[in-house]
């Protein structure tokens, strides 16, 4: 019930917009954040705001799963290198192809892998999801690693345009375009399922399966559904990497960084809203960023395990959280 | 196929030791998931942290590694005792495992890993000893003792286990935990308690694993990762509460891994912890022997 009476409440600040005046500010905050990097004109600050995108998207996709529905997805990097090496393949087979496509197409190869691993072990306890997701990691990584097509151990390079299309200017902007209506895409997506139907059936399983399915909340499928949005997202954002990067390789992609993050961000931000992702993602990404440039990029993510581990022992309800218990 | 047998052979005897190997490194799993229900997904990361432990007091005391993890004993059990409390006082008692339980376990593996990183580096490091490099002949085939002594140390540390959880009142005590909770209340014992020892007990042999592994193979902080789909499959197959049972699925994997390894090659070897795994949730949920 606690939680049912947060989805109420941590609306918050956006009560009583409807999904459609959401959806066009969260696409004007997009539009200003762009035309304020081109206004900056710095090559890194896109390649900066790429990344903490990026983190935008995984960590709401994360939180569609395991926020609404309390199941922990621990292989964030097996969706995420779905995305990737389905773009490696399309470029391999037709380079011509437009990245939003590759994007896309990610995104159902991950989705599909979501979909299977889903059925396979959700009709179990929740746990044996979570263990199944941590072993997906490894054996995604072996399969990558032996496929020779995607250029196996040694990696696979990507020949990017030097100039962006339909927008001009440095090609990263335009991948930052494309991964900021991604953001747009999954935030709305998220704030959509908590005002649906399919939010509070989420909210239902979360707080006490047994009872959901006794009261004749269709369990299994609403459970498939999450799993399935929640990599499709995760494969969307990990599809444009081998552009932004010119090169992919197993070790990198699959760097356990993705999933620490993507499960950090929102368990700090906060888990029961699409904000909490949002903040998490922003605060962590950046400080990071700063972390990284200043000290150096091992005690950049031992600072994100840190907080992780002191913010779940903490402020089991995030940032989000502290800020609601001062209203 | 005549000189198949041979390797056939071959590939089953290094399976058995190095799932005897396995089976070291699952049991403190097999306790804390399969008794106590708390997922530490963190254990690969302790078991490094006693390799390294092996490691220093191998090159700085030049002591043998597998004595230096049993002097590390105490000092991991006390270690379990803490995370244990740590992890009853916020997530437990609060009944929240599931999420922020689970992202805490995740949380410390990864911040061990990291740590060791920072500590260590990322180069593989190696123990000494005088059963590191020979092997003895057993008629038909050669056994490398840097394989035999892992799988005889595991062996021990199994039995030795199950023997303490069968024979003793507080082995009594928490394999009841492990049935009702609630029932051992009434019986004026504390679960806490009891669930606090047997967490350190699977922390404890955190640290022999630790030792056995670097024995093993060479390691670096992030080899951990490869393990933890392999112990997990390992207490769900052998069935969750029955270290009987997970040292049956341990010998299961290690001989289908040597098996995929010796005819497909050893870059395949990762993936069957994964499909033995799946198969199982699909299949038989509860495991060989599972109630």
């Amino acid at each position: 019930m606690a939680s049912l009476v947060d989805k109420t409440t941590v609306g918050g600040t956006a009560r009583g917009l409807s999904g459609v005046s959401f959806t066009l500010i969260l696409i004007a905050v997009a539009g200003l954040t762009f035309v304020a990097g081109r206004w900056l004109g710095i090559s890194y600050a896109f390649v900066m705001g790429y990344t903490i995108v990026q983190y935008i998207v995984l960590s709401t996709a994360w939180n569609i799963l395991g926020g609404y529905t309390g199941y922990v997805n621990f292989g964030v990097t097996a969706f995420f290198a779905m995305g990737s090496y389905s773009t490696v393949v399309l470029y391999k087979l037709t380079p011509a192809l437009p990245l939003p496509i590759m994007i896309l197409v990610g995104g159902v190869v991950a989705g599909l892998v979501g979909l299977g691993t889903g059925y396979l072990t959700l009709r179990l306890r929740g746990v044996y999801f979570s263990i199944a997701t941590l072993a997906l990691a490894v054996v995604m990584q072996t399969l990558m690693t032996n496929w020779d097509l995607v250029g196996g151990a040694r990696g696979a390079y990507v020949l990017r345009p030097r100039e962006a299309p339909l927008i001009g200017g440095d090609y990263v902007q335009y991948l930052f375009l494309n991964m900021l209506i991604l953001a747009v895409l999954a935030v709305a997506t998220a704030r959509a399922i908590e005002r649906a139907a399919l939010g509070y059936g989420f909210a239902a399983i979360r707080d006490d399966e047994a009872a959901a399915e006794a009261s004749g909340v269709p369990t299994l499928r609403l459970k498939l559904i999450a799993t399935t949005l929640s990599g499709a997202f995760m494969g969307m954002a990990g599809a444009p990497l081998p552009y932004k990067d010119a090169f992919l390789e197993p070790t990198s992609v699959f760097s356990l960084d993705y999933a620490v993050n993507a499960i950090a961000m929102p368990l700090i931000g906060g888990t029961s809203s699409w904000l909490g992702p949002v903040i998490g993602a922003v605060l962590v990404g950046g400080l990071q960023e700063y972390v990284r440039v200043t000290i150096s990029s091992a005690v950049n993510v031992l600072v994100v395990g840190l907080l992780l581990v002191i913010f779940v022992v903490a402020a089991p309800k995030g940032i989000v959280g502290l800020f609601q218990r001062k209203r | 196929m005549d000189v198949s047998f041979d390797l056939l052979l071959n590939a089953i005897i290094s399976g058995l030791l190095l799932g005897g190997f396995y089976a070291a490194l699952s049991v403190g799993v097999a306790v804390a998931f399969g008794m106590l229900d708390v997922v530490n997904i963190a254990h690969p990361a302790f078991i490094l942290l006693g390799s390294y432990v092996a490691f220093i007091g191998n090159t700085v005391f030049g002591i043998d590694p597998i004595l230096a993890a049993v002097i590390a004993l105490p000092a991991f059990y006390l270690l379990g005792m803490l995370g244990y409390q740590v992890y009853y006082v916020a997530f437990e008692r609060r009944d929240d495992q599931s999420l922020r339980g689970l992202s805490f376990f995740f949380g410390l593996l990864f911040i061990t890993e990291v740590t060791l990183v920072l500590i260590f580096g990322v180069d593989y490091r190696t123990v000494q000893a005088s059963y590191i490099g020979p092997s003895i002949s057993l008629g038909l085939f050669d056994v490398a003792l840097r394989l035999l002594v892992p799988f005889l140390v595991a062996l021990a540390m199994v039995v030795g286990l199950q023997v303490f959880l069968a024979r003793t009142f507080v082995g009594r005590a928490i394999q009841a935990v492990a049935q009702d909770q609630g029932a051992l209340r009434l019986m004026a014992a504390d679960p806490v308690r009891i669930k606090r020892i047997a967490f350190g007990l699977s922390i404890a042999t955190a640290s022999l694993a630790g030792a056995l592994l670097i024995i093993y193979q060479p390691v670096e902080p992030s080899i951990g990762r490869a393990f933890i789909g392999r112990i997990f499959a390992i207490c769900v197959l052998g069935g969750l509460g029955s270290l009987p049972g997970m040292l049956i699925a341990a010998m299961t994997l290690g001989v289908a891994e040597s098996l995929t390894s010796t005819f497909f090659g050893p870059s395949w070897s990762p993936a069957v912890a994964f499909g033995i795994l799946l198969i199982t949730l699909a299949v038989r949920p509860s495991g060989i022997l599972g109630r």
